[in-house]
Formats: C-alpha cells, structure tokens, sequence
C-alpha cells in the first residue's frame, strides 16, 4: 500500500500556473561579441513562483543573457526554455506570458504615454481590444501614473517613463515579469512603490526575474538570487541557501551596549559584539525569531533607539566570491 | 467593473498550465493600423507631405502669374498647363520625381525599423511579441502607403489647384487626340498608380537598408542618397542599356500613359523591374532582420 500524500493540485498556491516547472531554465547558454565572451556558459533555473534576484555589476552579461531569454539575441551555443517553451522559437507562444522591461523604458516620444501602451496593445495579437482602455488605465493606476497618461513621453521625467515601462509589462496578465534595472531613475519612494508592486504580482503567482547592480534592494525582495560576474553565474539558488543558513545579523542603538549585550546572549542570540565607543550591539539572529527581540530587551529593561535585522550584506558576500567590487564593470 | 478589479481577475480566474495565447479576430488589421497611425500621426511626416502640397500650387501660381512662352524650355507638359489643369498633376509629377519624392518616401522608409531600434521600442515590440515577419511586412505596408499618400497628394493638390486656376477639359493626348474629360481623368489617375507602383522597388531598397542599422538618421541619409546616386548613374550614357536596370529609369515613363493606344505590355515590363526590385531586397530585409541581434 502506498501512502500518498495530497496531490499537487491541492497544495499548490492559488496562481501558481505551472508548479514544479521551471519558469526558465537555461543549459551552457553563451554570447560571444566578438572575441569579448559576454555569456559564459550559464545554467539558470528560475523556479515558477520566485522572485528572483539577478545580480551583478554594470556589463557582468545580465542584460545580454535577458535578451537570449527573451529571443531578442541570438546566444552562440546553449538553450534558453521560457515557460517551458524553447526560445527562440517559442517566442511567440511563451512571450504572451511574459511581461518584461529590457535595459531601460523605450517608447515613442512624440505620442502620450497611454497611446504608446495603445500602440503595444494595438500590436498583440491575443489583447482583447474591447477590454484595451480598461487594462491601460488598469496598468498605468498600479505605477501611480495615470495622472500624466496624456502628457507627451518626451516630456516624463527618468522615473516616470520607468513607471510606463512597468505599466506596459503589466497590460496582460502573466505568469512571468521580467524587470532589468527597474528601479533606475527612480526616487527613493518610488524605489519603495516597485518593491511593493513586485512583492504584489508575486503575491498573485507570477514569477518575477529583477535584475540589479544594486545589492540591497534585491535583498528585501528576493526568495532567490543569481549572482553574475564577468559572463558566469557565480551562485545562484535560495537567497537563504546562497547566504548560509542564519545568516540574520541583528544591530542594537544603545547607550547601553553592554546590558543589551548580556540580554541578548540570554535571548539565544550568537557571535554578541558590543561596541561601546559607537553605542552599538551586533549579534547573529540564529533560529531566534527577529520579532522577539525588541520585546525581550524591553522587558529586560534595556533602553535603545533603534534595532536593526539584516542578512549579512550581499554586497560581502559578492567581494568573498569574486575578491572585486561590486560596483566595477566586469 | 472598476479597471483595478479587472486587472486582478486574470489572476483569481482558474489557472491553466501555460494558457495558449490564442490570436485573436482582426490582429493584422489592427497591427496595421497601428502602423498606419504611427505613420500618419507623426507630425515629421504630416509635415513633409504639406511641404509636397505646395510643389503643384507653387508651379500652379507661378504660371498664371506668369505663363511661359516658350513650352519648351520647361519640364514636360508645363506648357499644356494653361490649356487644361489637368497637366499641372503631370508637370507636378514630373518636377517632384527626381527628388522631392526620393526625399520623403526615403525619410520615412529608412526610418522604418531603423526609428524602432534607434529609440528602443523596437525591443517592446519583439517581445509583445510581434514576430520578426509581421514587423517587417507592417513596416513595408506602413511605407507603401506613406508613398501612395505623397503621390496621391500630388495628384489631387495638383488637380484642384489646375481646376481652380485653368480649369478641368477634355485633354488633348500627346499624338494630338483629344478624349473626353472622363477618359482624361482616369488616365491621370492611371498616372498617379503608375508612380505609385514604380516606386516600391525604391522602398524595398529603403527598408533593406533600414534593417542594416540602429542610427535612423543614417539609414534615412543612406537611402536618400542611393536615389540620388543611381539618378546620377542613370544620366550617364556609357552605361548604355545597363541604365535600364536601374530602378529610377523608368519613373518618367508615365508619360506613355497619355498616348493615345497605351502599351501596356512595356509598362508592365517596367513595372516587372520594380517587382524584381522588391522580391530581391525584401528578402535581403527579411533574411537580415530575422536573424540580427537586437541590441539597442
């Protein structure tokens, strides 16, 4: 007899459209320009319902490997599958799917930003024209934009031509978005509008691919992560599998230091570092839960100005890895 | 249904593994019509097509302020003018030919893609997605019609201004015939399709070289100049009959449209070059598009 556990079906998260598949996945994939290897041999796995953190310095290959992903270049050797589908030539199959915002918005400047997503609407195929207005104004309402819709592109600032670029990617619905850079010219508010729009459309089971140079905003979002350097994927898999387990790092503001200090070691915490000259305590979260500590200090009756849990820096992590900066173009 | 609501329900709905996206009824006309739009709205275009509205009324009003007394010395057909208003289409045609149609049709058929891929938005539209052929063919249908719009505009500009200035009557043929004012119309009309159709083999050339690059400007200039170059090649006589391959050689061979027995079978030769013309450098457009990198 065979005990069987609930069926897929019955565990899997509402949205989750295509469980157990790989949204994409890519085998030895490689662009060469030239004698310059761009893409070296990559094997991505990006699993269906993860936010995936696609990390690297400026020219690390992350903009070139998400065209091959997309069938905007051709990679020299290699597969790339999207949605299941192999590209390039199940693009038009899989692309439907896949919202995307390549290297920076592109739209027509002499037309306003709701007749440029007409015009991309206009151009698909599978979009209902009946239901077109609704869905623009749709999209342009969740990027805060809908009160600029008829003014000229030319005239958009940097972030809200990045926010018609975001309203184009969401005109349909998808099960895949893929944002290179989405948070360039962006102002730190509207920085804060895109992770919540991210963690929102992963909420609803799209599988988002981020791409960045900027380490810590992907931390705050990502369930996995990808780390480019020079052409090669450098790691990648469960943010919490690529950082090491507990990787939690708790700071305390404290005049104190060195009470918070003992009653934090008696909270479980490991590795505890009072800094008295900076009125600072660092310690390892371990298995501890980040929301009792604030708590416990206060019923310990330790007084402090701020707390702070963070992963160890991705950015250390990358400079362990790779002995470089994060910000040098590879 | 408020347009927030709409936007969650695809998701709420019951998910299939990888839905088919099925193209819906109407998706070519409504590509095309987009690209008619993008065309047509374009304030550069609007804007070269008026400036080649007042080449008929310019040679309209400066022959009535001033008609020529030798016909001879002017282009073709300038002299009849006076006589009928009709040949101010013909006149109009004739000194548009050489350059300021090269001008505008080239402008806008080596901007075709090129514009696209220089400003980025050519990415967008490959990943809507819109295959690599679709783009191409809206691309070459959004140029024909450009070019028919400039033709057609120099015809009817042409017309109305000859009406208005010398009036419309039955027209006298190039043997001396006179037909009708019906049967004169439509061969100015035949005219005006003659041009239109000897120009394509120009716009084939235009889209190909607009494939090859990412810097409109210099697709623009680089189709420009190939009018004017093989315009040039076509005035020098030691080419001999190699000059009849060139695609501008015939561009003024309408004026066999207002003998009195057109031969058809020669202007259909000629046009057979144009469709050569086509067939050629369209799947030279189409050969390079399919498989460049698209990198801008």
């Amino acid at each position: 007899m065979t005990i069987t556990a609930a069926g897929p079906a019955a565990v899997a998260p509402a949205g989750s459209n295509h469980e157990g598949v790989a949204a994409i996945h890519t085998h030895a994939l490689t662009k060469r320009f030239g004698k310059h290897t761009a893409v070296d041999r990559i094997d991505l796995l990006v699993p269906a319902g993860s936010v995936y953190g696609f990390l690297g310095p400026n020219g690390s290959g992350k903009t070139t490997t998400i065209r091959m992903l997309l069938g905007l270049v051709a990679p020299n050797e290699g597969e790339v599958q999207l949605l299941g589908q192999p590209m390039p030539g199940g693009g038009k199959r899989a692309l439907a799917r896949v919202g995307s915002l390549i290297e920076g918005p592109a739209f027509h400047p002499y037309l306003s930003g709701r007749d440029n997503l007409r015009r991309l609407d206009a151009c698909d195929a599978t979009a209902d024209p009946g239901t077109r207005d609704l869905r623009i104004a749709a999209a342009l309402d969740r990027v805060g934009l809908r009160a600029a819709e008829n003014k000229r592109y030319r005239q958009y600032s940097l972030g809200m031509k990045q926010r018609l670029g975001i309203a184009a990617a969401l005109l349909q619905p998808r099960d895949l978005l893929v944002l290179d850079e989405p948070t360039n010219g962006l102002d730190p508010q509207g920085t804060r509008e895109v992770r919540a729009l991210v963690r929102q459309v992963a909420a609803e089971g799209m599988t988002v691919l981020i791409s960045s140079h900027l380490l810590a905003e992907i931390e705050q979002v990502a369930t996995h992560v990808g780390i480019m350097s020079a052409g090669r994927l450098l790691r990648q898999g469960a943010l919490s599998d690529v950082l090491g387990a507990g990787g939690f790092v708790v700071t305390v503001h404290t005049q104190v230091p060195h009470l918070a200090a003992t009653a934090l070691t008696r909270l479980g915490l490991t590795d505890v570092v009072p800094d008295s000259a900076a009125g600072v305590v660092t310690a390892r979260l371990g298995t501890v839960n980040a929301e009792t500590v604030a708590p416990f200090l206060v019923g310990d009756g330790v007084p402090f100005t701020g707390l702070n849990v963070a992963r160890p820096a991705l950015e250390d992590y990358f400079v362990h890895l790779t002995g470089e900066g994060f910000h040098v173009a590879g | 249904m408020s347009p927030v609501e709409l936007m969650a329900e695809p998701a709420a709905a019951a998910p299939s593994p990888l839905r088919a996206a099925a193209p819906r009824r109407g998706a070519t006309r409504r590509l095309l019509g987009s690209e008619l739009r993008m065309v047509f709205r374009r304030r550069r275009n609007i804007a070269l097509l008026v400036l080649l509205a007042a080449v008929p009324v310019a040679i309209g009003a400066a022959v009535k302020i001033n008609t020529p007394r030798h016909a001879e010395d002017g282009p073709q057909f300038l002299g009849q003018v006076t006589g009928n208003g009709m040949f101010l289409v013909l006149t109009a045609l004739t000194i548009s030919l050489p350059l300021f149609l090269p001008l505008l049709v080239g402008v806008v058929a080596g901007d075709s893609v090129a514009g696209e891929a220089g400003s980025g938005t050519l990415r967008y539209l490959l990943t809507v997605p819109v295959t690599r052929t679709r783009v191409l063919l809206a691309k070459a249908f959004g140029v024909l019609a450009y070019a028919a719009a400039a033709v057609l505009t120099v015809g009817l500009v042409g017309l109305v201004t000859g009406g208005i200035l010398f009036g419309l009557h039955p027209m006298t043929l190039l043997s001396g015939d006179t037909i009708s004012l019906g049967a004169g119309l439509l061969r100015v009309a035949e005219v005006v399709a003659y041009v239109i159709a000897s120009l394509t083999g120009f716009l084939a050339v235009g889209l190909f070289i607009s494939t090859l690059t990412e810097v409109p400007i210099a697709a623009m200039a680089a189709t420009v100049a190939t009018a004017i170059i093989v315009t040039v090649l076509d005035q020098i006589p030691q080419l001999g009959s190699l000059r009849s391959l060139l695609f501008t050689h015939h561009w003024m061979g309408f004026g066999e449209i207002l003998r009195l027995q057109v031969d058809w079978s020669m202007l259909t030769s000629w046009l057979g070059l144009q469709l050569a013309y086509v067939l050629i450098f369209c799947a030279a457009a189409w050969a390079r598009f399919t498989t460049s990198d698209i990198t801008s």
